[in-house]
């Protein structure tokens, strides 16, 4: 028999009865809703995961120390490569070095420094960091209040909330959302802020006798003395930023952020100069430490292997990263294991109402083996009819359990937003998975079909004719 | 059963002079040889059909006669390739069923074989026309040619207006002329009957059996008939095969053909 005859004939038997066919379908559905809706819950955690964890900058960065910085030192990192002591600075021909490496988006230094910022001539004591233009991506300025930066270089700051707050003399508040960040953030956007800081300078050569005899020996040390000047430069607050304190990330605990390129060209004294003062490699900056952002989490790990041959210490979080994505995938293992479940009793659902039409349509199948149907046709006919009963609970279960996902979705973000937290998307139903949930469906009903099929094809006709 | 002791020996010369008449021209088309088809209830075995030896020849128009459970539509079956047999052997056109494979047995079902039975079998979900031409599906005969076929075949026997009729909107009578024209849709050598009338009048019964007589006469088909009605085998069949207990009683030409069989054969 030919394949369209034969699912003309299966969609033909499957609506001679309605309703006992109706309800196995449904039954279908409803496993595989319930896959469908296990295994798109999975899948939107883990998604809503990884969205969150990426845009933290956690997954694609790398930071970047020297080994001389000893603070940072453990002891693995200890064991290899040459001793601290010789171990290369990290300066700028070195940050170079490592954005031209394959798979980096960029390195830029860390620049922070604890410093006094002057608003409506009250001091204010605070941690400023520097942040490059790509940082506008990060889900801390999703929320951002005015804009950000105009330019790399441009004397503009963004404030942390807190320090909004600290500003205008009101209490920290918890849970912020953004129509309190942005009633903060109304009287201080276009405003100044006077920061007052200590800047690295080079010192004339001739500064010391001591520096001088010194330098006569080794030209290196001549450039590595410097003095430290008090400066001031005026700011103009041009946002206000919902960053979250206790983020993972470093930035973080600054609270005034500044172009990074304007930062480096203050030249403000670093923790690293003083440890660096017998070493400097003449006028190169030097930075206590680099972040890297690489192209993608998977680039994590070359990327810190190629900058560890180079000589410097690295750090990332993709280890923790590795056993967050094990955990998902034993989560989706569980939730898919629930939702086959409810798809094991439909297939038994399948198998019954095939054997109850086998017993039913007896005769007809007596009648057609007489007529000549082979044994294969027979089967193929109660194959296709529960492919059918298959593909067709596969479809609308997809769409029970993607309105199902739909539902789950609106309740809790009104719950999310009664609680003032943003609206999320934990729910996901890529394409893969509706294909998968459908030719799974289609692959049990076929399999729920082998029973009654094989026992339909073995009816004896005689038999089955004998039936009136 | 001392009937069927008795009359084994007369059945048995009288196919015996019927192939002696012409071996050559007449080619059988059913051989049977020692047929047996035993059943086993529980702890009896029931002999359906008891060591029956008969051979039907092309073109031939058999009645097999005999009261209810004297095996007479268990032999149609075991020609029909529906039932296999216990022992001996049915040959039909050269080929020997007890040997076939079951896909193979479907295939001489669906190719050799027209079936009409008592209770007409008809799908009832399908129309007349798909149930005429379901054994087309099954031959993998396209659309088109399916339903011209079918629509032919259904003209043949008078039900053109009836094609998209279901069987439960039809009488009796056209029930089982759409069931004839199922079996003759894939031009079958053989037609066979089970009690073709028994759910008919007689008015209606002998229709249908004109058309069958009409269809062995014009399209050389050979036809076994089972039936519990001598009078209907007397009038419709050349040949009369009665049966008893599972054996052949015996098997004789019908005296109201004889002549005209003779005639033809003299002729050629």
């Amino acid at each position: 028999m030919k394949l369209p005859d034969l699912a003309e004939l299966a969609v033909r038997n499957l609506r001679e009865s309605v309703l006992r066919n109706s309800l196995t379908t449904i039954g279908i559905s409803v496993g595989v809703a319930s896959l469908v809706a296990m295994l798109s819950l999975g899948i939107g955690l883990q998604q809503l995961a990884s969205r969150r964890l990426m845009k933290s900058g956690l997954f694609d960065t790398v930071v970047v120390t020297s080994r001389r910085d000893l603070r940072n030192f453990n002891r693995d990192q200890e064991r290899s490569g040459p001793p601290p002591g010789e171990s290369r600075v990290l300066d700028e021909a070195t940050r170079q070095a490592i954005e031209h490496l394959p798979n980096v988006l960029e390195a830029y230094p860390d620049i922070r420094f604890i410093t006094e910022l002057r608003y409506e001539d009250k001091p204010h004591l605070t941690m400023v960091a520097a942040l490059p233009t790509s940082a506008q991506s990060n889900d801390a300025f999703e929320a951002l209040q005015g804009r950000f930066f105009s330019s790399d270089t441009a004397p503009e700051v963004v404030l942390q909330k807190t320090f909004a707050e600290e500003l205008l003399g009101r209490a920290p508040q918890a849970g912020l959302d953004e129509t309190k960040v942005a009633e903060l953030a109304a009287p201080l956007l276009g405003k100044e802020l006077m920061m007052r800081y200590a800047q690295r300078q080079s010192a004339p050569a001739e500064s010391s006798s001591a520096g001088k005899a010194s330098a006569a020996e080794d030209p290196g040390l001549a450039s590595a003395a410097y003095s430290v000047v008090s400066r001031e430069l005026k700011l103009k607050i041009v946002g206000v930023a919902d960053l979250d304190p206790e983020s993972m990330r470093g930035p973080a605990r600054a609270r005034v952020f500044l172009p990074l390129k304007l930062a480096e060209s203050l030249h403000v004294m670093q923790p690293s100069d003083l440890r660096e003062v017998s070493r400097a490699p003449g006028d190169q900056p030097v930075y206590s430490s680099v972040s890297v952002r690489v192209k993608k989490p998977g680039d994590v790990q070359t990327v810190e292997d190629s900058i560890k041959k180079m000589g410097f210490n690295t750090f990332s979080i993709l280890d923790a990263s590795r056993s967050i994505q094990q955990f998902f995938k034993v989560l989706d293992v569980f939730l898919g294991i629930f939702g086959s479940l409810a798809l094991a009793v439909a297939f038994i659902g399948i198998v019954n109402t095939l054997v109850m039409a086998i017993l039913e349509r007896r005769r007809e199948i007596g009648i057609m083996k007489a007529i000549g149907a082979s044994d294969g046709d027979v089967k193929r006919l109660f194959f296709a009819e529960a492919g059918a009963m298959g593909i067709l609970g596969g479809i609308v279960g997809v769409a029970l359990g993607w309105a199902i996902g739909q539902v789950i979705n609106l309740g809790t973000n009104m719950y999310l937003k009664r609680q003032s937290f943003p609206p999320e998307h934990f729910w996901s139903v890529p394409w893969w998975l509706v294909g998968f949930a459908i030719l799974f469906s289609f692959l049990v009903s076929l399999a729920a079909g082998l029973y009654p099929a094989g026992r339909a094809a073995r009816l004896d006709p005689v038999q089955a004719l004998r039936y009136e | 059963m001392s009937s069927a002791g008795n009359s084994r020996p007369n059945g048995a010369p009288a196919s015996h002079t019927a192939a002696v008449l012409a071996p050559a021209m007449m080619a059988p088309a059913i051989r049977a040889e020692q047929l047996c088809r035993h059943y086993r209830m529980g702890e009896a075995v029931i002999r359906a059909v008891d060591g029956v030896t008969l051979e039907v020849r092309t073109g031939e128009f058999v009645a097999l006669l005999g009261s209810s459970g004297s095996g007479k539509s268990s032999i149609l079956n075991l020609i029909a390739g529906l039932d296999r047999p216990t022992a001996g052997s049915v040959v039909v056109h050269g080929r020997n069923l007890a040997n076939l494979s079951r896909e193979d047995l479907a295939r001489y079902r669906l190719r050799a074989v027209g079936m009409v039975f008592q209770s007409f079998n008809l799908i009832p979900s399908m129309t007349l026309a798909e149930n005429v031409e379901l054994p087309m599906r099954f031959a993998g005969v396209e659309r088109g040619r399916r339903n011209h076929l079918a629509r032919e075949a259904l003209t043949r026997v008078g039900l053109q207006t009836r094609m998209s009729h279901r069987p439960s909107e039809l009488s009796g009578g056209e029930q089982q002329r759409a069931a004839l024209a199922r079996a003759l849709i894939n031009r079958p050598q053989l037609l066979l009957a089970d009690e073709p009338t028994g759910n008919l009048d007689s008015h209606t019964g002998t229709e249908i059996l004109n058309m069958v007589r009409e269809f062995n006469q014009q399209l050389g088909m050979t036809v076994v008939m089972v039936t519990h009605e001598r009078a209907l085998a007397e009038r419709y069949a050349q040949r009369l095969i009665f049966l008893a207990d599972g054996k052949l009683v015996s098997d004789e030409a019908n005296p109201a053909f004889a002549a005209a069989g003779e005639t033809k054969e003299e002729r050629r």
